[in-house]
């Protein structure tokens, strides 16, 4: 009886164990949150990404709608080629909407915004999307402005 | 010329309780068990001492650590503006450093300390010499269950800590001080990878394990079988364990974030 009851308090250790295992992957780390979500896959090629990093959010309006999947130099354009993840359930994007790269806050994460077109014609699996607005480097805006507040004199 | 003698003798006894130690360490792996359901019925008992006894301990100190660093984080990053980061400092906090370290430093002071004393005590009313003459082996029936439980046992403890230090720490932030719940997860679950947070704190756990688990094993097997020869053992284990917790650490650490 004793022993038994050993073996059940080791045993609820172990699942106790295993549960926060569980718990650590699928809620702190999302393992699972994303990928059972099914998606489909859209590109944009950018000027500049700024910080933009791995899954980070795409959202329309504010509301998120799919995340970055991968981030590659394209050698040919030296542009820089972004893979996006969409929720399969929002499938009437226009082919002629834009994305541009924006930041939460001043000092936030990067995400990218979808503004949506006027066509007819929804974006598919593998579509591009041609209208990007690069991500606002702070050192270009400052230059930029040092050079034409020296143009004025 | 005195000095210059005792400073050696001290440098030869301590790399010789290296040699001894490392000795010990290869006796216990070495020393299979007979039979595998009399190994298990051993193990689970020290498991259940080592490990489902230390619970209590390390769920309230991993509650009150998650909710003190959500309290502490959340007034310095909302005078950046930035609050919902909390979430992310959190995790990566607790998943990468004081998970591991804290919940190793714990079982030292908890786990091991009585490992020592309880071979200490059986060495000293000679139960590990009487055992030999009956022909038991002591390596087999009492150091390698022991050794074994820790490390099985702090592993799965700093996994229960960080989970329990995150949702004290959900409790602090989204609960009372009002961060927007799904900002606070969806921050923390983009910045955190399962194969290199989660996994690193346990690959760190299990290192802090080993290291722990032999050095309290091993003292109280040379512990001077005296009560007082005890309680130095007992001491000795808990500082150095914690020092070679914190030590390891940084060479973990290093090796694991560093790529150079």
């Amino acid at each position: 009886m004793k022993s038994k009851q050993l073996e059940l308090m080791v045993g609820l250790f172990v699942v106790l164990g295993f549960a926060a295992l569980a718990y650590l992957a699928i809620q702190v780390s999302g393992l699972s949150g994303a990928s059972s979500k099914d998606v489909y896959q859209i590109q944009a090629r950018f000027d500049d990404i700024g910080g933009l990093t791995q899954r980070a959010k795409v959202s329309i309006a504010g509301v998120t709608v799919g995340e970055v999947d991968s981030i590659v130099l394209d050698k040919e354009l030296y542009m820089a080629l972004v893979t996006f993840n969409i929720y399969a359930d929002v499938q009437n994007i226009p082919i002629d909407s834009s994305l541009a790269i924006l930041t939460n806050g001043l000092l936030g994460e990067k995400y990218v915004g979808v503004s949506i077109g006027a066509e007819e014609e929804y974006l598919i699996q593998g579509g591009e999307l041609y209208d990007t607005q690069s991500a606002l480097v702070l050192e270009n805006l400052i230059s930029q402005f040092l050079f034409e507040s020296t143009q004025g004199d | 010329m005195k000095s210059i003698q005792s400073t050696g003798l001290s440098a030869i006894n301590s790399i010789a309780a290296f040699g001894r130690a490392g000795l010990f360490l290869i006796q216990v792996v070495l020393h299979r068990p007979k039979s595998f359901s009399g190994a298990m019925s051993l193990l689970i008992k020290q498991i259940y001492s080592v490990g489902v006894l230390s619970l209590v301990i390390i769920i309230v100190s991993g509650l009150f650590i998650g909710m003190v660093l959500g309290l502490q984080g959340y007034t310095i990053l909302a005078k950046f503006g930035s609050e919902q980061a909390v979430g992310q400092l959190l995790a990566l906090t607790l998943l990468r450093e004081l998970g591991p370290v804290v919940t190793a430093l714990l079982f030292a002071g908890r786990a091991c300390s009585a490992l020592t004393a309880e071979i200490g005590l059986m060495k000293a009313t000679e139960q590990l010499s009487s055992l030999e003459m009956m022909g038991v082996d002591p390596y087999r029936r009492i150091i390698a269950p022991r050794f074994i439980a820790g490390l099985i046992c702090l592993p799965i403890l700093c996994i229960i800590f960080s989970a329990v230090g995150i949702l004290g720490g959900e409790f602090v932030a989204v609960s009372w001080l009002q961060i927007h719940g799904g900002s606070f997860w969806s921050l923390m679950q983009q910045s955190v990878y399962f194969s290199t947070d989660v996994v690193n704190g346990v690959i760190k756990a299990f290192c802090f394990a080993i290291a722990t688990t032999w050095i309290a094993v091993f003292q109280g097997y040379e512990c001077e079988p005296t009560s007082e020869g005890i309680g130095k053992a007992t001491t000795r284990t808990v500082v150095l364990g914690s020092l070679s917790i914190l030590a390891l650490d940084f060479i973990l650490t290093a090796a694991m974030i560093g790529d150079f």
